[in-house]
């Protein structure tokens, strides 16, 4: 029983805008990460933008916090590159602002008052349709010759729990006036958003409490009319017991003499407390793996294209990002 | 590096109030829960306060639904030396009470039908930490436990609870909304000189953007609301003292992840700098290592089995184990930094349970887990 593993489908290969959503916990940024780096193998220009604040890239690629604008991150082989944006709401705000009205100096000032983070406060869905305001422009614009500035656009988005809410443009705009420029530059977002340029894909741990927020966010996003892309399990840990011995471990059933049998077949003779660990350990892991198994269950539900990641046993830095951006490419990411 | 005596900290009399506070997802409410029945159970009057248990937690506590007042934990089994009252926060209830407590009936159903109210009532980001607290200040206040423990919320950054007020205090005092609908009238600000042209400017934009419906009512909201926010800024400062009182212990709840305890770090840093009591660091859900045989053996071991195609068994446990040392090794490492970084925070580890915990047996020994016995 596994979820079928059918890689990187034509589908998603197409889409230009990947935005990566997963509960918290999951490791969302750090599969963001290589998912940007994945797709810059072979000479692509891909840009990773983050829009929670937390500057989580910068720490990933070991870079100094990211300022407002598109900074190079990190090479890939074949000559790609990963640009990176750090879009704060501010920023962003007087970004917009600006093209229409002259605040000059007074930017900064406002700035400081509060006022801007006031006027997001006013009108909450005004944060997010600046964020996916922005996001477009990154995605749609061109250089002189009419080529798009990037091939790929992978977004470090909300949590789950907030993803829909955030790419629903639609109901944030609710809240927004009805007429004038930030209407018609949501208009364009929401084509984008609900095109086959967008794919939304969900990390998650085969854990019961991500898996199940990840079927809801399916759920949710299939009502909302977005496009789920893929499922990337991330921190997949391999399997030890036969597949045969696991629902008797689980119940605490370990054939401790066998094991003692076989330990001393290969020359370990352990004293009975170690023992006694040993099959703890086990009981532990069967449970673990039962766990495991419920959440590939539940998660083929969702019928989505899936990817794994492994656990990296010493955790990720730089160099393991570009080992989880082979795996991916292996597994079609393109 | 020390360790959390976690029974003498619930045992101490002086405890009155224990704040678990941490980065998301790292198990703070299930630690919040298990400390409060550890202390009833140890014969204190203890009232917990939860913020958003999952369902099972919240059944071990009998708490079926979400209700804004405690109530008395009774369970089969359960029967503590001490009390044990559990509630969930009702963010909206706790702010409505609020409303109609610091207003006349007539200007409370005003700004209760707001709609500007009820966005910021239900979704700003800062509200529920402010409820938590004040919450927290009316339990206090009551008298009727002598101790009262508290989750925070599931914010992403454990900071959050501490500036949730003033953000909210920000967004409901009324000067920004003034300056908005007509900066002309907001006299005495000193910044207006210097700003007005651009604010202005700004003013005009930011109605064309949100659109003048929801300006109107924000206005409307805070003419409404000018009066009570003197007695909300006054619970909240209350709130703030009694978080840096003597009575109070600040427990910080982390996973043995990077991100957790980078977190848990800007938690600690930020308690010394407020004067707040930290009493300790718990670490939640280690995988310390229960055979003493180093992975390397139990590797070659593994190999050898495997060659020889006998004891599949024996060579699964021996891989299994050897994954565990490699886990425990990393965890300690990731504890090891953030010890050397603060030398004097003392530490509790809590080994991870098998399974999720729902009932009060799973409560009691985490308990028992935390307390080191």
């Amino acid at each position: 029983m596994t979820t079928p593993v059918v890689g990187w489908t034509e589908q998603i290969a197409r889409a230009r805008l990947h935005v990566v959503t997963g509960k918290g916990g999951t490791g969302k940024s750090t599969v963001a990460g290589a998912l940007a780096l994945a797709l810059a193998h072979g000479g692509r220009r891909v840009l990773l933008i983050e829009v929670e604040g937390r500057q989580g890239i910068a720490q990933l690629f070991d870079t100094p916090p990211l300022p407002y604008s598109e900074e190079k991150v990190a090479s890939a082989p074949g000559g790609g590159e990963v640009r990176a944006l750090h879009v704060d709401v501010e920023a962003a705000l007087l970004e917009y602002l600006s093209m229409f009205y002259n605040l000059g100096f007074a930017g900064r000032t406002l700035r400081k008052m509060g006022a801007i983070e006031f006027a997001t406060t006013l009108a909450p869905g005004l944060r997010d349709v600046l964020l996916t305001g922005k996001i477009k422009e990154c995605v749609t614009r061109t250089d002189d010759s009419g080529r798009h500035a990037y091939d790929a656009v992978v977004v470090d988005a909300p949590p789950t729990g907030r993803i829909v809410k955030f790419l629903d443009v639609t109901k944030a705009m609710a809240d927004l006036a009805k007429v004038g420029p930030i209407k018609g530059q949501s208009d364009g977002v929401v084509r984008l958003l609900h095109s086959g340029d967008t794919a939304v894909h969900l990390v998650t741990l085969l854990e019961e409490m991500p898996v199940r927020e990840t079927v809801e966010a399916v759920e949710e996003l299939d009502g909302a009319d977005l496009r789920p892309g893929a499922i990337l399990l991330n921190r997949v840990r391999p399997p030890r017991l036969p597949a045969r011995s696991v629902t008797a471990a689980a119940d605490g059933r370990v054939d401790a003499s066998r094991v003692r049998a076989g330990l001393e077949a290969a020359g370990l003779a352990l004293a009975a407390d170690d023992l006694d660990g040993l099959v703890e350990e086990t009981v532990e892991h069967a449970i673990r793996v039962q766990a495991e198994q419920r959440a590939r269950v539940q998660l083929a539900e969702v019928d989505l294209p899936a990817v794994e990641l492994p656990d990296l046993v010493d955790g990720v830095d730089t160099g393991a990002l570009y080992e989880l951006a082979e795996v991916l490419v292996d597994q079609g990411v393109r | 590096m020390s360790t959390l005596d976690v029974d003498a900290l619930i045992d101490d009399p002086a405890t009155q109030v224990i704040v678990c506070c941490g980065s998301g997802g790292v198990g703070k409410t299930t630690t919040a829960a298990a400390l409060a029945v550890r202390a009833a159970e140890r014969g204190r009057k203890t009232v917990v306060l939860t913020i958003d248990p999952a369902r099972r937690l919240a059944q071990a506590l009998g708490l079926a639904e979400l209700g804004n007042v405690p109530k008395q934990v009774s369970v089969e089994g359960f029967e503590p030396s001490g009390a044990l009252s559990a509630m969930m926060l009702d963010m909206r209830r706790t702010f409505d009470d609020m409303v109609l407590a610091h207003a006349g009936e007539k200007r409370a159903a005003e700004v209760l039908a707001n709609p500007f109210y009820r966005t910021i009532s239900s979704s700003f980001s800062g509200t529920q930490e402010y409820m938590a607290m004040e919450k927290l200040g009316q339990l206090a206040a009551e008298g009727s436990w002598d101790l009262i423990v508290v989750d925070t919320p599931p914010s992403r950054s454990a900071l959050d609870f501490l500036d949730a007020p003033q953000r909210l205090s920000t967004a409901l005092d009324g000067r920004m909304i003034k300056l908005l609908t007509g900066p002309a009238r907001a006299g005495g600000w000193g910044l207006r000189k210097v700003v007005s042209a651009g604010f202005g400017l700004f003013a005009k934009a930011v109605s064309t953007i949100v659109g003048g419906q929801l300006l109107a009512d924000a206005s409307a909201f805070v003419q409404a609301f000018d009066g009570m926010f003197g007695g909300f800024r006054e619970r909240a400062r209350k709130t703030y003292e009694l978080l840096r009182s003597d009575g109070t212990a600040f427990v910080v709840v982390a996973a043995p992840e990077p991100d957790a305890l980078r977190e848990a770090s800007y938690f600690v840093e930020r308690l010394a700098a407020e004067s707040m009591p930290l009493s300790g660091l718990v670490v939640n859900r280690t995988h310390p290592v229960l055979a003493k045989l180093p992975a390397a053996k139990a590797l070659a071991a593994a190999d050898a089995l495997e060659t020889g195609g006998e004891a599949p068994l024996a060579a699964a446990v021996l891989r299994l184990h050897a994954d565990r040392v490699a886990l425990a090794q990393r965890e300690r490492r990731l504890v090891t930094r953030f010890t050397k970084a603060h030398p004097g925070v003392a530490l509790a580890h809590v080994p991870a349970m098998a399974a999720d915990v729902h009932d009060l047996a799973g409560l009691r020994e985490i308990g028992d887990r935390l307390a080191g016995t």
